[in-house]
């Protein structure tokens, strides 16, 4: 009987490793040894990067999408139904309606989705750019603003550590363009002691806020919205007024998560920091946004562990141990502006160290935007 | 009281730069109920800071802190 391995998910991480693991296994899937299944509830891979760009009106949802059997490997059989349950004891995946996907190895990759109803008031007093809708909602209260007073705020947890900087840099320099940035007051709250969580990276904000006159305002974690009133309060007892509130919603893990028992309150996978395997479980590896782990959910992040896992699989599908160790490196690109970006790197040892902001970087970021597809599809 | 004598629930935040120790604490207290101990592990000084200034700002309690091998573990409770 062949060996099954299953993919719940078809996003950043689910994608990477059906396409490793598929060339890696070809033959063996070719002779009926291993069948490679992906389940996604989607048929339409996005790469959600592009929010940020919609919010300002410098992209459109259509260039976001794939059709996501486009993307993947002819060696993966690709399931277009949404899980409701992952039955640890049969070894099963139980898809909406019923119908049961039996498997040998499991990798969990259903990623994370903003949960703007964990904040009383959120939903009717914000706008947020991490869903396709909430962008181009903001999109319009952009378009129709005239000036007042612009508050960020940060939910804990979030995928995309740097977005909140770059949406308030790209906010500044896109109000300046408009002529509106003189009425704006722009304030920029972060939940912890400083400006981001890298630090290296707080150091070179904080000047560049002072010098573009962004108010800020750190260890503030949203714990409320008065919509009537037009406040938002921070647990730490500050309250401040705003006229357009632009949230990063607390993250969530997904409900199939929950449903299943195999996460913790949030949705979180606990989750081996070096094997990527769920604790306690043999036969499930957890990739990118998924995972419990205390590092950034970010594409790199779920991409970097996705080698990882397509490696051990390939190994122990083939008789190996699948010893590979996942390292904790994370890259991430940062827009500085509309016309420059940065990036740093790091990983559970390795401090980050940032670049200097530079026009290349910017084009390399929005290069990268285009060649997302071929890095997804495995061929970069 | 029984919450008195509780085991903490561990966060183990080595290594983590980004989203870095305070960050994990508050992802796990904002769902835990009111009287969760927790102890932080982190490797970064930074957290080791930010976590007791952050504690009494919010109205939780700072339980203890302590360092060694160049590990922090700061224990704080949920009060509020
Ligand atoms: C505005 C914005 C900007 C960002 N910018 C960057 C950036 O510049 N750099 C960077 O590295 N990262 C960035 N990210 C983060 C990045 O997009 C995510 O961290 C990444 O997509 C996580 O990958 P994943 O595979 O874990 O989850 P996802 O890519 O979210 O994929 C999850 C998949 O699971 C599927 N799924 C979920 N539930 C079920 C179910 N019950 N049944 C079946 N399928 C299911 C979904 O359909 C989806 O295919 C950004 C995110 C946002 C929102």
């Amino acid at each position: 009987m062949a060996q099954e391995v299953v993919v719940l998910g078809g996003g950043v991480g689910g994608t990477v490793v059906a396409n490793q693991l598929a060339r890696a296994v070809a033959g063996q899937i070719d002779a009926g040894e291993v069948r490679l299944t992906q389940i996604s509830a989607s048929a339409h891979h996005v790469y959600q990067p592009l929010y940020l760009y919609m919010a300002f009106d410098q992209a459109n949802p259509a260039e976001g999408r794939r059709p996501q059997a486009s993307l993947l490997d002819p060696h993966v059989g690709l399931i277009t139904a949404s899980a409701e349950r992952v039955d640890r004891e049969q070894r099963d995946v139980v898809l909406a309606g019923g119908r049961r996907v039996h498997y040998d190895y499991l990798v969990l990759a259903t990623g994370s989705r903003p949960a703007p109803e964990q904040v009383p008031g959120l939903q009717e007093g914000g706008h947020w750019f991490y869903t396709e809708e909430g962008a181009l909602r903001l999109r319009d209260a952009l378009l129709a603003f005239t000036g007042g007073r612009v508050v960020l705020v940060v939910g804990v947890p979030h995928k995309c550590p740097v977005a909140p900087l770059e949406f308030t840099f790209m906010l500044d320099e896109w109000l300046r363009g408009r002529g509106l940035r003189d009425q704006t007051e722009l304030t920029y709250t972060y939940p912890i002691g400083r400006l981001h969580s890298l630090e290296p990276v707080a150091r070179w904000a904080e000047p560049v806020m002072a010098q573009r006159g962004i108010r800020t305002e750190t260890f503030f974690n949203v714990e409320r919205v008065d919509p009537q009133a037009r406040t938002v309060v921070g647990a730490e007892g500050t309250t401040l007024p705003y006229d357009l509130l632009v949230a990063i919603p607390p993250h969530s893990g997904q409900k199939v998560i929950l449903d299943s028992g195999i996460g913790d309150k949030g949705g979180w996978v606990p989750t081996d920091r070096h094997t990527l395997q769920m604790v306690g479980d043999d036969h499930i590896y957890v990739c990118g946004d998924t995972t419990n782990l205390p590092i950034s959910k970010a594409g790199s992040t779920a991409h970097f562990e996705a080698d990882v896992i397509a490696a051990n699989l390939a190994s122990r599908l083939q008789g190996g141990h699948g010893s590979a160790r996942y390292d904790g490196k994370v890259v991430c690109f940062i827009e500085t502006g509309l016309s420059k970006a940065t990036y740093v790197a790091f990983d559970y040892e390795n401090p980050p160290q940032p670049k200097e902001p530079s026009a290349l970087l910017h084009h390399m970021k929005l290069a990268y935007n285009r060649m997302y597809w071929l890095t997804s599809a495995g061929v970069l | 009281m029984a919450q008195e004598t509780q085991e903490p629930h561990v966060i183990d935040a080595r290594g983590s730069f980004c989203p870095g120790g305070l960050m994990e604490l508050i992802k796990e207290l904002r769902l835990a109920p009111v009287g969760t101990l927790f102890e932080v592990w982190s490797t970064d000084q930074g957290s080791a800071r930010d976590i007791p200034a952050w504690t009494q700002r919010a109205g939780h309690e700072l339980v203890s802190s302590t360092a060694a091998d160049g590990v922090y573990k700061i224990q704080v409770r949920r009060m509020r």
